[in-house]
């Protein structure tokens, strides 16, 4: 996250994690975006949540698209690998690198242009086919690196830089995630770092795709009065009814849950989710009930955040090919090929 | 009769016209299949329609003794089942030749040409005769024509049967009936017509150690035995039996059998840009990934394979080409990517090419292509076609090599980066000017940030003119290097040839046999199959050793003759095109017109 150069030296006192590993260990390198960029904000949160969790750098690997939001996978987790691919292809990319080596913790970074427009095709279908991936949209409503052109999270009426409205419908990932069949959606502000922390963690602890919308404003090209996604109107149009707090596997304080919780769900690697608040009926492990209350929300000019539906019963992409247990990457060659004599037999039947 | 017609054995060529979706592939299969096992060179062209029922689809088939398969273009015999293209199907009968037509309706008058002779057999009505449901009476109205050809043709009986005991051995019904519908059109034959034709087929050991398979099968064959793990692809025609095969191969081969998970992993993608992108994830990550397309899905992914190239990512991608351009013609043969697949993507890219002739390499040249995708860590297209592709080619048995070893290029273990004090994923650089790669995972020092953006030589990003040409360059030499790896040209030389005869891919076949006929009348020259891109130096030395040569492609725009000038030093002039792009396989006839009106006769 630093955007001013840091030396490398670490402080003792520095909190470590199970890996002997400090905060410090997880950055990357220096930010390149505008000062005061709700993207960096972001990247601080997955620095924390990566740290959190003690997953070994090297076994993280981060990917993007073409934009500023896909710009900061660099300025995280230097030690992880990192692909920064083509505009609004990462899904694609992803898909295939999880489909080679399923033990890697995969972290997409993109936004409201590279995953709603030019890559909203390749966005459904990785939720579709349920990619265990954690996906997150820094989604500021305009088109950065090419100067301020509305993008299709753009509000109806929300003004570009020059004063002009959209008037078109926005695309909103959240309700267009769980219109076909999101496992994991979360939406948060980059401002919000208590709330994105555990969300991302449990995104990462996610069976299958997570989704994450965060709410980032553009300090240049969309945060002028008249933008819906400006820090002061991001500010007054978020409510925050739902909090959870992530629970790794090897902390048992599963009993806490039933008296603090409102409820709970228990993730594929034996996380928990504690949700501690709820608006009254509301059930995060309902898709249809999530929906109608997202809905009334919107209607009313609210802008809802948290982790807002899970489901752990659906498979991921893995267990719906049936793939191996073992990475296809480590499976050896001697298990891959038939051999010169099961190809003969086979050839004699093309006679 | 024609003297042409005369006592002519196993030196024929016969069409079979039917509407498609009617079972005739099964039938045609069987006649196609009983041929080969009599021991002779046989070749089958499906000739058919984009479309699933009802419209005109032909089949092609020629005997020829001296092992010439390639597509001939004059028919000794018309099997004439679609009475909509009855009219165009009597005037490609050879003069003096003959045409088994369905007699159960009269034929119309204006149908009759004086110079064939015509078989009717009443199919329909005997089938209508001896079944009950509708839908079998069209299916072995089928069948039954396969068995008047039995007759009229001399094919071994015995072979069918045992064909026919093979495929419906689980359907004991089906193979009742087929075998009675079989006996009926056999036996009508017999009774009625003089048994056989003057041409006809009659047994030889033409196919010893041969197998009959398609292209596409034997691709995947190739991916199976190279180690692809992930597979990912868009449906298209003429490339989706590749993944079909794949598929049953890896269920066959590739599934554990306790526990029934598979040691692979096939996406079927949304679209081909997907498809691709799947295809460089997961070569990334170290797993050997392919897709298979045809034309309209290489445009689509000229995106990524820029990326692939850039960023140095190995991707295996196998088209089969079909007509283009746009949507063209998807059921009909073309060498039309050739341009596209060189050069694909924007910016400076070059792209190693592997252009098989014949199943048997593209099942060889599958396996290369993983190689030297690996070991140049770039993409690689295999130019097939959909005449290869997805017609039945008698080939030579591919045999699999046990010692063979994967090679993976240059990946540093986790050992050797241990022992580095720092790693830079774009230099040092080896003598084939390739860097060493590390893999997600591995180990953190490999840890590294790809991008298909701008980058120096030690991986990092950069807009400096300098920086950005070193590593532009270093491309440049590497994909030169390649040469010396992509398989060489095959060049077949002639006693006192006068020029040569150059060409690449499904041609293969029909020019050998024009060169052959040419000869014949006393006109030689020597011959070069290209099977590579980049060109290595006996490309050039082959150019230049004679006066001139042919270029002979199926493209409109002689991409290959536009690839050689563009690619080596030869001079313009000494290339001269000949292009047959209609959509249909290649005929010896086609090359030999076109030299013969070029170069006179010794």
């Amino acid at each position: 996250m630093p955007s001013i150069a840091k030396p490398v030296a670490k402080h003792p006192s520095l909190q470590r994690n199970k890996l002997d590993l400090t905060i410090r260990d997880y950055e990357g390198a220096m930010s390149t975006l505008c000062a005061g960029c709700g993207h960096d904000s972001i990247t601080a949160a997955i620095v924390k949540a990566l740290w959190k969790m003690s997953i070994e750098p090297h076994r993280i690997a981060k990917l993007s698209g073409i934009g500023c939001s896909s710009k900061t996978p660099t300025y995280f987790v230097n030690g992880a690998h990192g692909f920064n691919s083509a505009h609004g292809r990462m899904p694609s990319i992803a898909a295939g690198a999880s489909a080679a080596n399923r033990d890697l913790v995969y972290i997409g970074v993109s936004g409201d242009g590279d995953s709603l427009s030019i890559g909203l095709g390749q966005l459904c279908h990785a939720i579709r086919r349920n990619v265990k991936m954690v996906y997150v949209i820094e989604n500021n409503g305009v088109y950065g690196l090419t100067k301020g052109q509305f993008s299709a999270s753009t509000d109806i009426g929300s003004t570009s830089k020059k004063g002009d409205p959209n008037r078109m419908p926005p695309i909103d990932p959240v309700t267009m995630a769980l219109s076909i069949g999101a496992t994991f959606v979360a939406r948060s502000f980059s401002g919000d770092k208590d709330q994105l922390v555990p969300v991302l963690e449990a995104a990462v602890a996610h069976r299958g795709f997570a989704l994450i919308d965060v709410i980032s404003p553009c300090v240049t090209f969309n945060d002028h009065k008249g933008s819906t996604k400006s820090y002061l109107a991001s500010r007054q149009s978020m409510v925050r009814p739902i909090e959870t707090d992530f629970v790794p596997p090897a902390e048992e304080i599963l009993a806490q849950i039933g008296t603090n919780g409102v409820t709970s769900v228990t993730m594929h690697d034996g996380s928990v989710l504690r949700f501690t608040a709820v608006p009254k009926d509301y059930d995060p492990t309902d898709r249809g009930k999530v929906s109608a209350y997202l809905r009334e929300r919107a209607a009313a000019g609210e802008v809802v955040t948290g982790l807002l539906y899970v489901d752990e019963s659906q498979p991921d992409m893995h267990e719906m090919s049936q793939t191996v247990a073992t990475p296809l990457v480590n499976v050896p060659y001697s298990k891959l090929c038939p051999g010169s004599g099961a190809l003969s037999k086979l050839l004699d039947q093309f006679r | 009769m024609h003297q042409l017609l005369r006592d002519r054995v196993n030196d024929f060529a016969f069409k079979l016209a039917n509407v498609n979706g009617t079972g005739s592939a099964s039938a045609n299969g069987l006649i196609m299949q009983a041929i080969f096992r009599m021991g002779i060179p046989v070749s089958g062209k499906n000739l058919f329609p984009s479309n699933i029922q009802g419209l005109p689809t032909w089949y092609e088939i020629r005997v020829n003794r001296e092992g010439h398969t390639a597509r001939a273009l004059e028919y000794d015999l018309m099997v004439a089942m679609n009475a909509q293209t009855y009219a165009r199907d009597v005037k490609e009968v050879r003069s003096g030749g003959f045409l088994l037509y369905d007699s159960s309706w009269p034929l119309d008058s204006h149908l009759i040409r004086d110079d064939v002779n015509y078989v009717g057999v009443p199919l329909a009505r005997m089938c209508g005769e001896h079944f009950q449901d509708s839908r079998e009476r069209i299916l072995m109205k089928n069948i039954a024509y396969a068995g008047s050809l039995v007759a009229l043709l001399d094919i071994d009986m015995h072979l069918i049967e045992q064909l026919l005991e093979g495929k419906f051995s689980a359907k004991p019904s089906l193979r009742e009936s087929n075998h009675k519908s079989v006996m009926i059109g056999y036996e009508y034959a017999k009774k009625h017509f003089d048994c056989p034709l003057p041409f006809h087929l009659a047994k030889m050991d033409g196919n010893q150690g041969k197998i009959l398979i398609d292209g596409n099968t034997a691709t995947a064959l190739g991916a199976v035995y190279a180690g692809a793990t992930v597979a990912a692809w868009y449906p298209i025609t003429p490339a989706t039996s590749v993944m079909d095969a794949f598929t049953r191969f890896c269920a066959k081969y590739r599934r554990d059998k306790e526990t029934g998970a598979n040691n692979y992993c096939i996406i079927q993608a949304e679209d081909e840009l997907a498809a691709i992108g799947m295809v460089i994830g997961a070569s990334w990550n170290g797993a050997r990934a392919f897709t298979s397309t045809s034309g309209p899905g290489v445009s689509l992914m000229n995106e990524l394979l820029g990326l692939a190239y850039y960023a140095e990512i190995p991707a295996v991608l196998v088209d089969v080409q079909r007509v283009g351009p746009s949507t063209g013609m998807p059921t009909r043969t073309q060498q039309g990517d050739l341009m596209e697949c060189a050069y694909a993507s924007h910016g400076d890219t070059k792209h190693i090419l592997l252009i098989p002739a014949d199943p048997a390499e593209c099942f060889d040249f599958a396996v290369k292509s993983f190689d030297l995708a690996e070991k140049f860590q770039t993409p690689v297209i295999m130019l097939s076609d959909l005449d290869i592709g997805m017609n039945d080619w008698v080939v030579d048995k591919m045999a699999w090599d046990d010692s063979y070893v994967p090679d993976r290029g240059r990946v540093l273990t986790a050992e050797q980066l241990e022992q580095m004090p720092k790693y830079f994923r774009y230099s040092p650089e080896d003598e084939n000017h390739v860097a060493a790669r590390t893999l997600p995972g591995v180990h953190q020092k490999g840890a590294f940030f790809i991008r298909g953006s701008g980058h120096n030589k030690l991986g990092g990003y950069t807009e400096i003119p300098d920086e950005y040409q070193e590593v532009i360059d270093r491309l440049a030499r590497k994909h030169k290097a390649s040469a010396k790896f992509v398989p060489a040209p095959v060049i077949e030389r002639r006693e006192g040839a006068g020029f040569g005869v150059i060409t690449t891919g499904g041609c293969d076949r029909a020019v050998r046999e024009a060169m052959q006929l040419l000869a014949n009348r006393g006109i030689n020259a020597n011959y070069m199959r290209i099977r590579g891109f980049p060109f290595d130096d006996p490309v050039v030395d082959f150019i230049e050793e004679h006066p001139f040569c042919f270029v002979v492609e199926q493209n409109r725009d002689a991409q290959l003759k536009s690839l050689l000038l563009l690619e080596t030093p030869v001079a313009k002039n000494k290339l001269r095109s000949i292009c047959v792009y209609g959509g249909f396989p290649l005929s010896a006839n086609s090359v030999v017109d076109r030299i013969l009106s070029q170069v006179e006769a010794k």
